[in-house]
C-alpha cells in the first residue's frame, strides 16, 4: 500500500478531474448535467457508506438516516430562516450528523454482524416515520419545493454542478487519505481479524464509533449537496431503499477496491435512467443483475477486473500455464 | 381505565403478539438452524397474502383450504429460492453481508412481481364463516376472529415446540444447528435438511400472511414492514431462540396495543423504543442467557 503521491495515482486523479470537469461543455442539456452531478453526489455516498462496509465490514442499512439528515437540515433551514442559511444549514447538519452518529454509534456497535445492520435499519426507518408524521414542520410526505442555494450557485446550473465537483473531489481525496492512514489500515484488521486488535491493545468498538461518525458526516454532506442539485426534499431521503440504493451501488463496483462504489454508481444510475424509461419495474431489473453479480461475480465489477488482469499478468508471466485460480 | 377495556385492549394486543409471533419464528428458526439471515422473510408473508387473496376471493376457494394453499406456495417459493440461490453462497467470506444482500434482492424482485400480478392498489380479505362476529364474556365483546388467531398461533407453539424437541426430525434439525459436519458425517443429508428447514420457515411465513390478510390490508411493500417488526421481536428475545421470540412478541404487541390507546400519533416509535431500551441493558436479548460480548 502506497500512501504517498505517486505518479499513477496522479494520472488517475488527473483524468477524474478533466472528465467530470469538462462535462458542462461537452454536454448541453440540463437534464443529463443534474444525472451527472447525482453520480458525483451518490458516488461519494457510496465510498462513504464503503469505508464502513468494504474497509471496516460493518454493513450498514441505515445510512440514509444521515443523508436525509444533511438535506432536511438544509432544507428545513431556508424554509424557516431564509435563503441566507443555506450554507449554514450543511454546517448544521455536519454537527447534527455528528451528535447523532457519536449516540446512535455507541449503540450500534453494542452489537455485530446481522445485529448491527437490522439495528441500522431500523434506527433509519424511526427517521423515516418520525419525518413522516410531523407533518406541519417536515411537510410530511409532500416535502419542501423550491429550495434554492443562494448567489451565483442557485441562478446557474454550472456553477453548482462545479460547486459539487470540488465538494466531491475534496471529500473523496480525504476519505481515501483515511483509507490509507494507519488508522485505515486498523479499520481493515477490524475486518478480518478483531481478536488481533484486541491483542494489540486497541480498541474495535472505538475504531468502529469513529469510522461511523465519519461515514455518516460524508452522507449528510452528500445529502446537503443533493438539496442545492433537486431543490427540493423529500421523506424518502430517509427510507430504507436509500441506504440499499448505496449498498447495491457497492456491490455493483466491488466494495474491496476504494473507488469500486463510485463505479457502481456511475452504472446503476446509469442502468435506473435506461431501464426506467422502459419499464416502471426497473427495480426488479436491478435485483435481477445485482443477484447475478453477487452469485457470478462475487467481487463485483472492478474486482473481477483486477484479478482477471492479474490472472492475465500471471499466465503471461508462467508463459501460457494458468496456475488455477482461488 | 376500566376493566372490560383493558381486557379487549390486552386481547388485541395479543393477537398482534401472536401474528408477530409467527412471522419471527420462520425467520428465527431458519437463523437457528442454517445461520441464515433471510432478510426477505417479510416477502414471503407478503406472498402469502397476496395467494391467499388469490385463492379465496378471486376463486373462491374454501378459507381453510386457501390458508394451506397459500402457505404451501410461500413455501414451495422458498424451496427454489434457496435451491437456486442461497445455496450458491453458503460457505463464501463475509457470506452474512451476501446473504442479506442476495436477501434483499429477493425484496425488490418480489415486490415488483407482485406488483406485476395483482397490481398496487389495497387488496383485503374477507374474514371466514364463522369468525365474523364477536364472542361475549359478561359486559365484554372480543372479536371471534382475534381469538382463532391467538388459538392458531398457540397451537402452532405447541407444535412446533414438539416437533423440535420431541421428534426424531426435530433432533436432526436440531443437531444440525449445533454441528453441520458431524451430521454430514453421521449420514444426514445436510443440505436438504437445510433446504427443508428453509421451507418450513417460509410456509409458516405465507400462512401468517394469509391468516393477517383478514385484519391488515394486503399492500406491496408489506414486505419491509413485517421484517423490521420481526427482526425487532427477535432482538428482544434473542435470535434462534424460540421462546425468547414469543415473549418478545407479547411484550412488542401488548406495547403497542396500549400505546395506541395512549398517544395513537406516535404509538409506532414505542416498538422503537423498547428495543433501544433492551439493547442499551441486555444487547443479546431479554431471555438468553448472558453470554461473552463478541467482538
Amino acid at each position: 500500500m502506497n500512501t504517498g503521491f505517486t505518479f499513477k495515482k496522479g494520472v488517475g486523479w488527473g483524468i477524474f478531474i478533466l472528465l467530470f470537469g469538462l462535462m458542462p461543455i461537452v454536454i448541453s442539456s440540463s437534464y443529463q448535467l443534474n444525472l451527472i452531478g447525482h453520480i458525483l453526489i451518490w458516488g461519494m455516498f457510496a465510498i462513504s457508506f464503503n469505508m464502513l462496509w468494504g474497509v471496516t465490514g460493518m454493513l450498514s442499512f441505515g445510512q440514509a438516516l444521515y443523508f436525509g439528515l444533511g438535506a432536511y437540515s438544509v432544507g428545513l433551514m431556508v424554509k424557516y430562516l431564509g435563503v441566507g442559511w443555506y450554507f449554514p444549514g450543511i454546517a448544521v447538519g455536519l454537527v447534527l450528523a455528528v451528535i447523532l452518529a457519536f449516540f446512535l454509534g455507541l449503540l450500534v456497535t453494542r452489537v455485530s454482524g446481522v445485529y448491527f445492520t437490522m439495528l441500522t435499519l431500523a434506527f433509519g426507518q424511526l427517521a423515516w416515520q418520525v419525518t413522516f408524521k410531523c407533518y406541519n414542520f417536515t411537510g410530511g410526505d409532500d416535502g419542501i419545493v423550491g429550495i434554492i442555494p443562494p448567489g451565483i450557485l442557485g441562478e446557474s446550473k454550472i456553477a453548482y454542478y462545479y460547486f459539487i465537483l470540488v465538494t466531491v473531489l475534496l471529500s473523496i481525496w480525504f476519505m481515501q487519505r483515511i483509507t490509507h492512514s494507519p488508522f485505515g489500515l486498523m479499520l481493515r484488521c477490524i475486518r478480518q481479524n478483531p481478536e488481533r486488535v484486541l491483542f494489540l491493545g486497541r480498541s474495535v468498538r472505538y475504531g468502529q464509533l469513529r469510522i461511523y461518525i465519519i461515514s455518516s458526516i460524508f452522507a449528510s454532506l452528500a445529502g446537503a449537496l443533493m438539496v442545492g442539485a433537486d431543490n427540493f426534499i423529500h421523506t424518502d431521503m430517509f427510507i430504507w431503499t436509500t441506504s440499499g440504493e448505496v449498498i447495491l451501488m457497492s456491490v455493483l463496483g466491488g466494495i474491496s477496491q476504494f473507488f469500486g462504489p463510485f463505479i457502481g454508481a456511475i452504472s446503476l444510475i446509469f442502468i435506473e435512467d435506461i431501464v426506467g424509461a422502459y419499464t416502471e419495474y426497473w427495480s426488479m431489473i436491478i435485483g435481477l443483475i445485482i443477484l447475478f453479480i453477487v452469485i457470478m461475480l462475487p467481487n463485483g465489477v472492478v474486482g473481477e477486473l483486477m484479478s482477471l488482469k492479474q490472472r492475465i499478468m500471471k499466465s503471461r508471466r508462467t508463459g501460457g500455464c494458468d496456475a488455477s485460480h482461488t | 381505565m376500566e376493566f372490560s377495556f383493558f381486557i379487549t385492549q390486552f386481547i388485541s394486543g395479543l393477537t398482534m403478539a401472536t401474528l408477530l409471533f409467527l412471522a419471527a419464528s420462520g425467520l428465527t428458526l431458519i437463523f437457528g438452524v442454517g445461520n441464515i439471515f433471510n432478510f426477505a422473510h417479510g416477502s414471503f408473508y407478503m406472498i402469502g397474502a397476496y395467494l391467499g387473496y388469490q385463492i379465496i376471493n378471486i376463486w373462491n376457494v374454501n378459507f381453510w383450504l386457501g390458508l394451506t394453499l397459500a402457505g404451501l406456495g410461500a413455501g414451495v417459493c422458498g424451496l427454489l429460492c434457496e435451491s437456486l440461490l442461497l445455496k450458491r453462497i453458503y460457505g463464501r467470506a463475509n457470506e452474512g453481508g451476501f446473504q442479506i444482500l442476495s436477501t434483499y434482492c429477493l425484496i425488490l424482485i418480489i415486490d415488483d412481481l407482485v406488483k406485476l400480478v395483482w397490481g398496487s392498489e389495497y387488496k383485503s380479505l374477507p374474514r371466514p364463516d364463522g369468525f365474523q362476529g364477536a364472542v361475549q364474556f359478561g359486559d365484554i365483546f372480543l372479536p371471534s376472529y382475534n381469538l382463532l388467531i391467538i388459538g392458531i398461533g398457540f397451537f402452532v407453539a405447541v407444535a412446533a415446540w414438539w416437533i423440535l424437541n420431541k421428534s426424531r426430525a426435530g433432533r436432526i434439525v436440531r443437531a444440525t444447528a449445533v454441528d453441520r459436519e458431524t451430521m454430514g458425517v453421521l449420514g444426514v443429508n445436510v443440505p436438504l435438511t437445510m433446504t427443508l428447514v428453509f421451507g418450513l420457515a417460509t410456509a409458516l411465513g405465507g400462512v401468517t400472511g394469509a391468516l393477517a390478510a383478514p385484519m391488515r390490508t394486503v399492500t406491496p411493500g408489506a414486505g419491509i414492514e413485517v421484517i423490521i417488526d420481526a427482526l425487532i421481536v427477535v432482538v428482544l428475545g434473542g435470535m434462534g431462540n424460540f421462546w425468547g421470540a414469543w415473549m418478545g412478541a407479547l411484550l412488542l404487541g401488548e406495547v403497542n396495543a396500549f400505546a395506541i390507546v395512549f398517544c395513537p400519533k406516535w404509538a409506532t416509535l414505542f416498538s422503537f423504543l423498547v428495543m433501544i431500551i433492551v439493547l442499551i441493558f441486555k444487547p443479546e436479548g431479554l431471555f438468553s442467557p448472558r453470554k461473552l460480548r463478541r467482538v
